[in-house]
Order: C-alpha cells, then structure tokens, then sequence
C-alpha cells in the first residue's frame, strides 16, 4: 500500500457515488428499535421503484438522536458537484421508522409524499454541535474501509509515517493540548513522550474500550460507527512511543462494537494499514482485540492491564506507573477511545486548530451521551467551556412534560451531581472539578423533581460496592458501610450522628483508596450531601431525648426543667 | 473438617489422600473430555492462542460460549491444558460478573439497571417480574425456563429503560410490557 492506492481507492468510491444516498443508522440504540429491519424494507423499495443506479442504502454508524431512533436521512448529491463523500447535506431526517415506511420514504424521491415523522436537521440540537470524533459518525459505513478512506481516512497515518520522526508527532501532541478522555484529563502529549522516553525493547499500545459508567454510551457510539479512526490513532501513536503491538480492551456487554472492531482490523491487515511494512516504511504494527468480563474496575488503568494477562482486574499501585513499566512490566501507553479518536483529525489539520478550539486549559470537543429525564436523548458533542444550560436546556431540550430539571449528573458512579442553579458552569475539568464532580468519560444523566437524590447517591453507592474489587480496604469495607447507612437514612432510622459518621467515613474512603474506584466512590455521596443536604436532614429520625450522650442528634442535652 | 482429630492422621498418609484425590480426579476429566466435541472445540480454541496463560479469559469467553456455563470439571480441564493452578482459573471464573457458575434459564431476561434506565423507572420494571415470577434478580425459575438478571449498563441509555430479551435488547419498557413479554416463559410449572 502507497499513497497512490489510498487515493485510488478513496477516488474509487467516490465515482461510485450515486445521486441519493439513503443513510439508515445501524448503531446499537436503533437496532434494537429494528432498523436493520429497515435497512432491508428500504433496499427492497429501491429494488422496487427501479432505481438503484440513483440511490444507495447504506447502514451507517449512530446520528445522535437516539431518542428518535430508527433514524433515516435522505441526501441528494448535486451531479457534478464536488462535495465531499463525507458532509451529509441535510435531507430530511425520518424518525420512528418501521419497515413499512420504507416504499413511502423512497416514494419521496419520485415527487411522492410521505406521512413518516420528519425531523428538523435545524435543531439546536443538530446545528450547536461541534463534530471532531463524531465527524464521520452517521455518514460513513463502518463496516467498509472503503468508505472510511474516502473521507481522508488513513492519510495522516501516511502524513506521519513519511513526513514526521516520532519526536515531531509527540511534540504536536503537545502543542495541540488534548488532555485524556477518560476522566481524568492527563494531557495526552505528556504520557506520550514519557512512554516514548523510556528505553525498552518491546511496547504496548493500549485502547481503554471498557466503558463502564452507567449512563455512559459515547466509547460504543464510536467503535461502532467509526471503528477505523480509534485504529488510525493507535497506529499514529504506535509510531510516536515506538510500540509494536496495540489492544483494544471492550466490554463484553458491546456484542455490536467488538464485531465491528474485528471487521475494522480484519480489513485494516488486508489493505495493508496494520500489520509488517505499513506504507512501505519499516513501521510494524498489530492490533489484538481483548474482551471484558464485567468488571467496571477493570478501567482503572492497572486493573485493565491485569485482565489484559489474563488475570482478575485489580489495580496495583501507581508509581511505577504504565508508562514506565506497564503490560509485562513493559512501557505502555493507554488512552481512551475518544482521545484515540482525536489523534488523526488533529494531525491532519494541525495542532494550532485544535488549539484554537475550547478554554485555555481544556482544549478540542468533548463528546457526551446526554439521556435521563430529558426530551433529546443521544449523543452530542460539544466545544469545552460551552455552558451546562445549553447543553442540557438548548440543545437537549430541557425535561420532557413540562418537568423542572433539578440535577445533572456527571462521571458516573465517580461524578457528582450538579444542581440546578448551577448550569451555568462552562464545562471543562476544572470547573466541574470545583463543582466537586468530575468530567468522566462524558456521561450525563438529567434528573427532574421526581428524582430523590439520596435514593440516587444509594444507587451508585451500591453499584461501587458490588463492583469493588476487594483488594484494599477502605474501598471494600468502607463502601459496604456507606450503603448501610445510606439504607438506614432512607429508612428513616438514621440520626444527625450517622450523617457525621458517613460524611467522615467518605473523606476517610476518598483519602486512603488504592485506586480511583474506591478515591471517587463517595463522590456522589459528598456532592449531593453538598447541594441537597435537606433532603438527608428531612429524612433523620427525630427522637430528640434519648441516647447516653445527650440526645444522639449531636445536641447537648436540655437542661431539666425544675 | 470441624470436630475431626487432625493430629490423629499421620502427615504422609493425608498428602497420600490428597494426591490420590488429585490424580483420580484428572483422568476422569479428561476421559470425560474426550467424549465430548465441545472439549475438542475449547482446545482448538486453546491452540490457536498457543496455550497461553494469559489467553485465560478469552478461553473462559470461549468455553461459555459452548457449554453456557463454567462447571468445575470444565474449568480444571482448562487449568490442566494452560499449566495454571486450579485456585487462578476458579479466581479469574469468579472475579468477573460475565462467567456464570450455574446454569441459567432456557430464556433470559436481562433488565438493566444503568442510571438512564434507572432514572427512568427501571426499578419498577424488575419488581413487575420478580414479583411475577417469584425470583429475585439473578435467580432463575425452578422450572428453568426463565433466568431473570441485571446489568450494570448496556450503553443503551437513549432509549431507557432497555431490557433484553434473549439476547434482543428492546427498547423504552414498562412493567405492562414486560410482564407481557415474559408471560409465555413463567407460570408453566404452577
């Protein structure tokens, strides 16, 4: 493979381009609404109105609107234009679509009318999007690598391996400010120069694919629509560090994503973008797929190295940490899928526009899974810095049934709820920091009125304890005794003293964990006890005289009266 | 071994019973093993990752996938094939929420338990089919018709709650449509 190839093929599949092209989403959200059902009903229609040498179907990644979903979106080409492969124009948007629609939908196409529930592409919800990681998603077919490399895939990947040494790619890196995707917001550039710095014979490269936050779907939502552009960025990467060999580690529970994945890496060896000699230069590299088990600890970074070996996912403590001596004691660079996502787009077009993009100190887009009590569900992604209320009132459309949004809630069971009369918070890590929840992988869980939140901190709560991995005890023994009292607050058979118990035990869990499971596990505790504390107090037992010392509300005991 | 005089068996003889137990146990695997094509299957399977240790968990994947579940028999014939000591493949079996020891319904119904579908009313839909059902969750009738489970997030959060029926995730339930879903699958017994 040379870069001739790639332009032939990305030529290729544009010349076959045709008039329309019929986009149905084949995402895990609308599958399960049927759409590959669709897909079929819709190809049959073609077949039926003769006009397959106009329109093509193609199933594509997630269009974000999952709430909506089956999604179907008609474009027209303008013949002769040059329009990229990639921008879709802004046909009508079909929602709700079942098998049946299909005949009707195309019936469009000849001047026909059709009664399918049409979206508005006008929507704040569309247009206040900023897309870097999700640019291809919805568009091209994830399942051909032809399609991907008609919209530029692969080319920084050639950029880098004939035009830049390793040291160039890391400083750009640098220079761009991309900060990890995960959570934590590491800057990218920094743990790739440490991995590249530190002298071994053999490297890894790791993809964190275990996206296990509850409420959390934006990992999947990439593998499964633009499989290719994770593959690109750990290939960038791979030549950056000086790594051979790359993971990816996905969750058992994304059936569709790892499906995908090995497609995606089956035809990457084929054309010859993986594996020995990649482009003709001396650059090997190789990507092995890993599958979870179920264990949400496993995306603790050591945690997920273990399972890699083969063995239970529990964490290890940090120094030494994996960029020095990582998977077999080996450097070992691992990032999420989203900051792998970023890497091609940002090579191609350069550190300075990414730079340009988000705050001062959060760079680039961040992409969030919006769902909970709110009327647009999907995915959406965003400058850093853009505000809380826009995101959750503009573009989500606010609470659905007239309801009053109360909270929202980000970094899963690692997050902290924000309330409501702070939306106006720019979002990027510090600010959510000060807040006292985090980033997280970009989950976003809208709560209205109807949501109690001490019933929503016992959830996460009880999710940490079951998902502990028992190896320290803070974490196993602390987060049990949390959710007990937790149990008892709900119960009303808690006093103000068991309040001052859990808020002590929390800091005491927080400051002594090993890992960031048990560090952040009292995060939702603490944040809701911080913005709705009434709502703990009102469910305290009052029996005000009884207790050996005073009243066990942590008053003194009254005075008798004479 | 509570109540029992340990002192009063000589060393050699208990590490005697305890090898013999050991050995007598091995063949009976593997001649277990040999009858069955599953077996064969595991240990192509085992090949093609070079009888890695550290291919445990794709093996353990493997092996449910073909027997359903992780019976004993099954996992020390696999400790046996990748040299690894009975306590870690049991270990790793149980670490991970994915392997199951026991084996589950002939349909499933796996309601998740994510915070979308939570907030949602997912708890209200799992009550609907443990009370239906009379199990609780991760339990499974005692006809074995129906195992009823949760998961800790599908990542089908824009169309909470999600459950999954037999594999096909369905999407935006309620207790109504649950109970009718399930309807077929309980109640055959009584």
């Amino acid at each position: 493979m040379v870069i001739d190839d790639l332009i032939e093929i990305a030529e290729k599949e544009r010349a076959a381009r045709k008039k329309h092209v019929v986009r149905c989403c084949m995402a895990a959200g609308c599958m399960s609404s049927d759409s590959k059902g669709v897909k079929e009903a819709l190809e049959k229609a073609v077949k039926d109105a003769g006009l397959e040498d106009q329109v093509e179907v193609r199933g594509v990644g997630c269009m974000k609107l999952c709430c909506q979903g089956p999604l179907v979106q008609v474009d027209t080409n303008e013949p002769g234009a040059t329009v990229e492969i990639t921008t879709g124009n802004q046909g009508p948007l079909y929602q709700r679509v079942t098998p049946a629609d299909a005949a009707s939908v195309i019936g469009t196409l000849k001047g026909g009318k059709t009664t399918v529930q049409c979206g508005d592409p006008k929507d704040p919800f569309f247009t206040e999007q900023f897309s870097i990681v999700l640019a291809n998603s919805g568009i091209v077919d994830p399942e051909r690598i032809e399609s991907y490399i008609a919209a530029e895939g692969y080319q920084a990947l050639h950029h880098v391996l004939r035009e830049m040494t390793p040291k160039d790619v890391v400083d750009e890196m640098i220079k761009c400010g991309l900060r990890g995707r995960g959570g934590a917001g590491y800057p990218t550039g920094l743990k790739w120069a440490t991995v590249a710095k530190t002298p071994s014979l053999q490297k890894y490269v790791i993809c964190n694919a275990d996206e296990g936050d509850p409420g959390a779907f934006m990992d999947r939502s990439v593998l499964e629509s633009d499989p290719h552009s994770v593959l690109e960025g750990m290939a960038i990467a791979a030549y950056a560090v000086g790594a051979t060999q790359g993971f990816v580690y996905v969750r058992a529970e994304y059936p569709l994503a790892i499906s995908r994945l090995q497609t995606a890496i089956k035809q990457a060896k084929q054309q010859g973008l993986l594996g020995s000699g990649i482009f003709e230069s001396p650059f090997n590299f190789n990507i092995d797929l890993r599958i979870g088990a179920g264990a949400f600890v496993c995306g603790e970074e050591t945690a997920l190295m273990a399972s890699v070996e083969g063995k239970r996912g529990a964490p290890r403590p940090r120094p030494p940490f994996p960029a020095e001596s990582g998977l077999w004691a080996c450097p070992t660079l691992i990032n999420n899928v989203e900051t792998f996502a970023n890497v091609a787009p940002i090579v191609r077009k350069g550190a300075d526009w990414f730079a340009g993009i988000g705050t001062e100190k959060s760079k680039g887009t961040k992409v969030f899974a919006l769902a909970g009590k709110i009327t647009n569900t999907g995915l959406i992604e965003v400058p850093m810095g853009t505000s809380l209320r826009k995101i959750v009132e503009v573009m989500g459309g606010g609470a659905p049934d007239g309801g009053r949004i109360k909270a929202v809630q980000t970094g899963g069971p690692s997050g902290g709820c924000i309330p409501a009369d702070a939306l106006d918070t720019p979002v990027d890590y510090d600010s959510l920091m000060k807040l006292g929840s985090i980033m997280g992988s970009g989950g976003m869980i809208v709560m209205d009125e109807t949501t109690r939140m001490v019933d929503v901190a016992r959830f996460f709560m009880e999710f940490c304890m079951d998902e502990s991995c028992g190896k320290c005890i803070p974490c196993r023994a602390g987060t049990v005794q949390m959710h007990g009292m937790l149990t008892k607050i709900l119960a009303r058979q808690a006093t103000v003293r068991d309040l001052q118990k859990l808020e002590e035990l929390c800091e005491m869990v927080r400051s002594t964990s090993l890992c960031g499971l048990g560090q952040t596990a009292p995060n939702p505790v603490m944040s809701t006890l911080r913005f709705f504390r009434q709502e703990y107090t009102d469910l305290l037992k009052k029996d005000l005289y009884g207790g050996p010392n005073g009243n066990g509300n942590g008053e003194p005991k009254p005075a008798p009266t004479a | 071994m509570r109540g029992r005089d340990i002192t009063s068996v000589p060393l050699s003889d208990m590490i005697a019973t305890l090898s013999n137990k050991k050995k007598n146990r091995l063949p009976k695997i593997l001649e277990h093993a040999s009858g069955d094509k599953r077996f064969k299957i595991l240990e192509a399977h085992m090949k093609k990752h070079q009888f890695k240790q550290d291919a445990l968990i794709e093996v353990l994947h493997k092996a449910q996938e073909l027997f359903g579940f992780l019976e004993d028999d099954l996992l020390l014939f696999i400790a046996y094939r990748l040299k690894l000591p009975a306590s870690r493949v049991y270990g790793v079996a149980t670490f991970y929420h994915f392997f199951t020891l026991k084996p589950n319904g002939k349909h499933t119904c796996v309601v998740c338990m994510g915070t979308a579908c939570y907030v949602k009313g997912a708890d209200k839909v799992l009550a609907a089919v443990e009370e239906k059902a009379r199990i609780k969750a991760g339990e499974t009738t005692p006809d074995g018709e129906l195992s009823l489970l949760t998961a800790r997030c599908i990542g089908a959060c824009g169309i909470a709650p999600a459950v999954v029926y037999d594999g096909a995730v369905t999407p935006r339930q309620t207790p109504e449509q649950v109970l009718e879903k399930v309807k077929g699958w309980i109640g055959h017994g009584n």
